[in-house]
Order: structure tokens, then sequence, then C-alpha cells
């Protein structure tokens, strides 16, 4: 039942151009994301040593990845100590096969899940589908997402794209024993939901779960949420998997205190998160099980530029404030992450091979807004400008742009190509032919002078 | 003060308006403006579309023509980003390159920063009796951090009216070669920018980048709002003889 975005068909400009049409759509965005913004910028402004706080966060990260290596076997060290069974998996194949068997292993049939972008990122949930084991998402979100066979469109609020009413319908259509007269207000869906959840919670044998962070010194993982179903998820069920991107190991707890603080605050605008649940290998009477995902990361820490992204702890501070994002929403991006960090690390984790994945580099003005508010200070455009200078170009740009490299090369053709232009001034068509037309479809060009400044310049200065 | 003018490639060959109010600017304050006929365009175009090796032989050209100038004025904030921020990483450390962007870009201003930081002014003496509103475009406000220096200077000017824009740090859809590449989006971005220009009630929306105006000004124009855009230069060089 869970939708995939593997092998989404289009580009960023063609998904983007349909949902810019959809006024709803763009709506709900602009309110949900105006509206974090502001609560972002009111509990970030409340603390003096933000700067210091967040260069902190991107020092810790930074050494974290140069180290990769090492804190990886300090954690499954800790974690195989604590009583947890370490996995490695290289990529999704093997990640969905090491957790398909680990819960045919229990003899059930179903699990219930908190809320994982990187067990969307291997989209686990139809592999275990394939495998006769449905899995239950319990994220009040990730559950609307779910239900409604539709695809997360933030990271944060995975349902951002849906208004209340559309929750609505949903529910009465796909949620089993949901009251008839439900009302689209809110606390009476989130009612609504809660009731079908606890049924699931109770019933559950087995879990799957990710992580915001892993303590490398204990072997502790740590999830942050807001409304306790992930609590639920990791403290009932008799198996706990886990599966997590190798990227969101720390050294030591006084480092997590750092993200602590930065996450809430970048991610719901909120001081403190509402729950903060950490675990430590087995507890008594549970297994727990930890799948270590590569997926592309040790690729992406290979590039010296690029490797940033991996500093990324999902927060989505970025997407609240991109103004591409707030017109194209997060399903034009083809990815669970999308976004500007979508947009660095989904070309970084997949490749350039798909002409959606190639668009992603461009999907950005380059107005920097990313870059000002990321917690762990990802420079966003300087990855997108490097990624543009790996992605396939066409064969018309190149052509077009080797041109314009050669007139720019030499002052005197710069200064002929002027001329030619002053010249044919009167004949410019107000609609211009091929891509340039989108420039004029909804713009009129400038009127081309009689003279460039450097003729200007010439007549005036040298003569 | 030995001033070059590093006009843009785009200012160049569609707005050579302002440069020419650069020219007068200056020299109204006493600088020997000198426009080395040599330079072309900073390579920005190239290096964000991904064409770095063309980008990295147009920063090369770049610090060939204006080596040896006490200053560099460029009346664009993009193009000066993209000197000040990005050529750094475009040369292999130590190289030759290397070196000479670092003797470059220490001097090259943006305008504003130019007549703020450099000459001390910010009543620049100009004269323009208008109800103006001022769009800080990403790369002055993010990328050069140019913060409140290009309206200290629109505050001085005698009979002009600022009034403030709405949500004057959203982007204006430009970007580039975006504006080709995603064009409904930098269309709806563009849309929206207009729309806080209109709140404004505002006769001229100046800003400091004459590629953002393009398209917030092509935008306008095919509203038919009747609203101008103005480059800061040409507001700053406007007096009361000259109108």
């Amino acid at each position: 039942m869970s939708a995939t975005f593997l092998g989404m068909p289009g580009n960023f400009p063609k998904n983007a151009e349909k949902a810019v049409q959809n006024s709803q759509l763009r709506f709900n965005l602009r309110k949900a994301t105006h509206t974090i913004r502001g609560k972002r910028a009111s509990v970030v402004g409340e603390l003096p040593d933000w700067q210091e706080l967040r260069a902190a966060g991107k020092a810790i990260k930074d050494h974290t990845l140069r180290n990769l290596d090492r804190y990886l076997v300090q954690m499954e060290e800790a974690v195989t100590r604590a009583g947890g069974t370490v996995h490695w998996a290289r990529d999704a194949a093997e990640a969905n096969r090491i957790v398909a068997d680990l819960v045919k292993a229990t003899g059930e049939t179903e699990v219930v899940k908190v809320k994982s972008m990187a067990t969307q990122e291997i989209n686990l949930n139809d592999a275990l589908a394939a495998e006769g084991i449905t899995a239950y998402e319990t994220d009040l979100a990730e559950l609307i997402v779910q239900l409604g066979d539709d695809f997360p469109s933030h990271i944060l609020v995975p349902a951002i794209h849906r208004n209340r009413s559309e929750i609505r319908e949903i529910f009465l259509e796909k949620m089993p024993k949901v009251p008839d007269n439900l009302t689209d207000d809110p606390p009476a869906l989130a009612e609504a939901a809660r009731l079908h959840l606890r049924e699931r919670f109770l019933k559950s044998k087995v879990a799957i779960s990710g992580a915001n962070f892993m303590v490398a010194e204990t072997g502790t993982l740590v999830v942050l949420e807001s409304e306790g179903n992930g609590r639920m998820c990791l403290t009932l069920p008799r198996t706990l998997i886990s599966v997590v991107g190798i990227e969101k190991l720390l050294p030591s707890w006084r480092d997590l205190e750092v993200f602590l603080q930065l996450l809430p605050r970048s991610s719901t605008g909120e001081r403190m998160n509402p729950y903060t649940s950490m675990w430590t290998g087995a507890v008594e009477g549970q297994d727990f099980h930890l799948v270590l995902l590569d997926n592309g990361r040790t690729d992406v820490l290979a590039d010296e530029v690029g490797r940033q992204a991996l500093r990324c702890i999902r927060c989505s501070a970025c997407l609240n404030v991109c103004p591409v994002y707030e017109r194209a929403g997060g399903h034009a991006y083809g990815s669970v992450y999308p976004g500007p960090i979508g947009a660095i690390l989904t070309p970084q984790l997949r490749g350039m091979g798909s002409d959606l994945d190639a668009s992603l580099p461009y999907a950005s003005s380059l107005c920097g807004a990313c870059y000002e508010v990321c917690p762990v200070a990802i420079d966003i455009p300087e990855v997108l400008v490097d990624l543009r200078a790996k992605a396939p170009h066409a064969a018309a740009e190149r052509a077009g742009m080797k041109v314009a490299g050669w007139i720019f090369n030499d002052h005197t053709r710069l200064a002929k190509a002027q001329r030619v232009a002053t010249r044919l001034r009167k004949l410019v068509p107000k609609r211009l032919p091929g891509p340039l037309s989108a420039w004029t479809d909804t713009r009129d060009i400038p009127d081309i002078p009689e003279e460039s400044f450097r003729d200007w310049w010439e007549r005036n200065e040298r003569a | 003060m030995r001033v070059a003018l590093f006009i843009t490639c785009v200012n160049d060959t569609l707005f050579p308006g302002t440069g020419k109010a650069v020219v007068s600017l200056l020299r109204r304050l006493g600088c020997d403006v000198d426009f080395p006929a040599a330079q072309t365009c900073c390579g920005q175009m190239h290096v964000n579309t991904g064409y770095r090796t063309e980008g990295v032989r147009l920063a090369r050209h770049f610090t060939e023509v204006f080596a040896g100038y006490d200053a560099v004025v460029a009346p664009s904030g993009s193009c000066a980003a993209m000197v000040r921020e990005q050529y750094p990483k475009l040369a292999r450390p130590g190289s030759k390159g290397a070196a000479a962007i670092a003797e470059v870009v220490p001097k090259v201003y943006e305008l504003s920063e130019f007549l703020i930081d450099v000459l001390k002014v910010e009543d620049v003496g100009a004269y323009f009796p208008h109800r103006v509103t001022y769009h800080p475009t990403c790369h002055s406000l993010r990328g050069l951090r140019l913060g409140d220096r290009p309206t200290r200077l629109l505050q001085h000017v005698r009979g002009l009216e600022l009034v403030p824009l709405p949500e004057a740090e959203e982007c204006c859809g430009f970007g580039g070669t975006f504006a080709v590449k995603n064009p409904a989006v930098s269309a709806a971005m563009g849309a929206d920018k207009t729309r806080s220009i209109l709140d404004t009630g505002a006769e001229v929306l100046c800003a400091a980048d004459n590629s953002c105006l393009m398209h917030i000004g092509g935008t306008l124009s095919r509203q038919k709002t009747g609203v101008r855009t103005m480059h800061l230069a040409e507001i700053l060089a406007s007096t009361e003889e000259a109108q």
C-alpha cells in the first residue's frame, strides 16, 4: 500500500510546473512554511550563542565524518556489548533483505514503524510487502501519507501538502472503525488516529525505527519526536529493528547536547521537542537489531565539496525557507528528501543517471536562504553549483554556452556582438523562440539600447 | 583614487545608463574613474550553470584586466559576490591563479560598499522626488551582506520617499539561468514579488542588480503596472539639475 519514489518519471521543472498550477497546494504550502519559518526565527533569535552552536554542530559532524570508520566500529562494539546485534547494509537491497529476514524469523506478518526517512529511502515497506509483511506507519503524518497511498512531501511534515478536509476524507475512506460523524477538526482527527494506532501498538510484536542520532561511545540510539508514538513503538514490541544511515553518528554524549539544541529549534521551532527517547542495546525481554545503512553515503563522503551534505540532521529548516520548495512542493523532487537538501543529497546518493536526478541541482535560484538557516552550516548553494558542473548538459545548451564563452573571452568579440544586437534591436520579436520563450511567456524583454556602455565610453572618453 | 569600473556584461549590453550613472556619480565624488576596455564578464553564468572550464577562463581574464587598480567598483551585487565568494574556490590553492585572485578580490566593491566603506559618504548629493521601494537582491543581502548600506544612501536622497517592501528578503525568482530552466517556479516567484511591490504604492522599484530588475521589471511591464525599475546608481546619480 505504500507508494514509491523509485523510477519516478519526469524531471523537476515539469513536476514543478504542474504543482505551481495547483492553487490549493500553493496555499497549503505557503501557510505551513511561513508559520514554521516564523516560529524557527523567533526561537533561534532567543539564543545569543546560536552561531557558536551552529559552528559546533558543523565541527562535530565534520570530525565524525572524517573518522567515521573508527566511530562506526566503536558503535558496533558498544551495541554488541549491550546485547544488541549489528548488521551492515551496503545498499537498499541488502538492508531490505536483512530487515525482512529478521521479521520473518519472528514469525510475524505485521510490523509497526516509527517515522524513518532511511526506510523510506530504501523503500522498505514495499520490500516487506513483497514478503507478505505489512508495515504500519505510526507517525501521524506518515500515517496520513500511507493511508492516502501517497508520497511524503516534507522531511518533518510529510503530509504538509494535505489540508484537514482532505485528511478527513482519507480517514473516512481508509481507516477501519472510524466514526461516521468524524469532523475535520484537528483534535477529532488526532483522536481518531490515536485510537487507530493504540490498537496497533498493543498488537504488534515487531517494530522498525530510524534514529536521529547514534552515540558511539555508549552505543545509544536517540529519537526526537512530538507525538509519543515513537516511544510506544520503541518500548512495546518484542523485537526492535533500527535502520540508520551511517552518517547519523556522534562520538559522545557531550556532542549530543549541541544537537538537542540545534534540532528542535531548527525543525519544529520549539525550544525542546516533546519526546526524546534513547535506547542502548537490548532491554530485558526485547531483541534489538541495528542495521547500519550505507546506500551511497561513502560515495558522498568521498566527494570533497559534496560530503558536507552528510552533516544534515534532517531538520527541514532549508525546506521551510526555500522559495522554490514553497512553489514546487515536495513531490516535484521525486525523493524522500525534498527541498534544498534533497536537491544536493538525492543526486549524490542516486547519481545523476535519470532526467529527474540530473535536474535536481538546478532546482534552486541560488538565493542562499537555505545556507543561512542550516543548523550545521551546509553551504547548499556551493554544493549545487559543484553538482551542476558534474551534471549532464543538453547539446544545444552546451553549444550556446560555448559560443557565449568564446564571445566573453575577448572584448573585441563582445563589442562586435553588442553592435550586431544594436543593429537588430528593432527586429527582436516580443516572443522569443526556443528555450528563451520561457522568458517571454511571462515577462517583457528589455529594449536593446542604441549603444552599449563600452561604445559610449569609447566615443566620449577616448575621443 | 584610481577606480576601475567593472560595468558587468549585462549592464554593458542592456543597461548602459547604469554605467553612465556610476561614472557621473563617482566623478562628482572626486574619483578618477577608468573603464578598462578589455573587461568582459565575471563568468557567473557559466560557473552557476555548470560550465566551470569557461568560468575559470573568464575569472582569469578578470584578474588580468583588473590587476593594478586601487579599487574595482561593480554596480551589481551579484557579480561582486561572484568575484568575492566564488573566485577563491575556482583556483587550485598555491597556484598562480590563486595568487592573482587573492590580489584582486579584496579590492572589488559593490557600489554601495564603495560609497559607504571606502569614500565614507552617505549623502551623495542626489535629488529624486519620487516614492521608491527597495528590493535587496539575494546576492547583495546574503552573499555580500550589504545590510542597510543601500537604504542608508537612499534615505539621504532629497525628495525621495522610501517605503518598505513587504517580504523584501524573498528571492524574486530570477536566479540567472534558473529563470529559463525552471520557468514556472521563476514566474510564480516573480508574480509574488510584483504583488509585494504593488502593495507599497511605490512608483519606482530600486535594486543594486539589473539582472534581477530585468526579471522583475519585465514582469511588472507585462502586467502593465506602470511601476518603473531603476538601478541604485541611477537614483544616486540623479540631481536637481538633471531632473
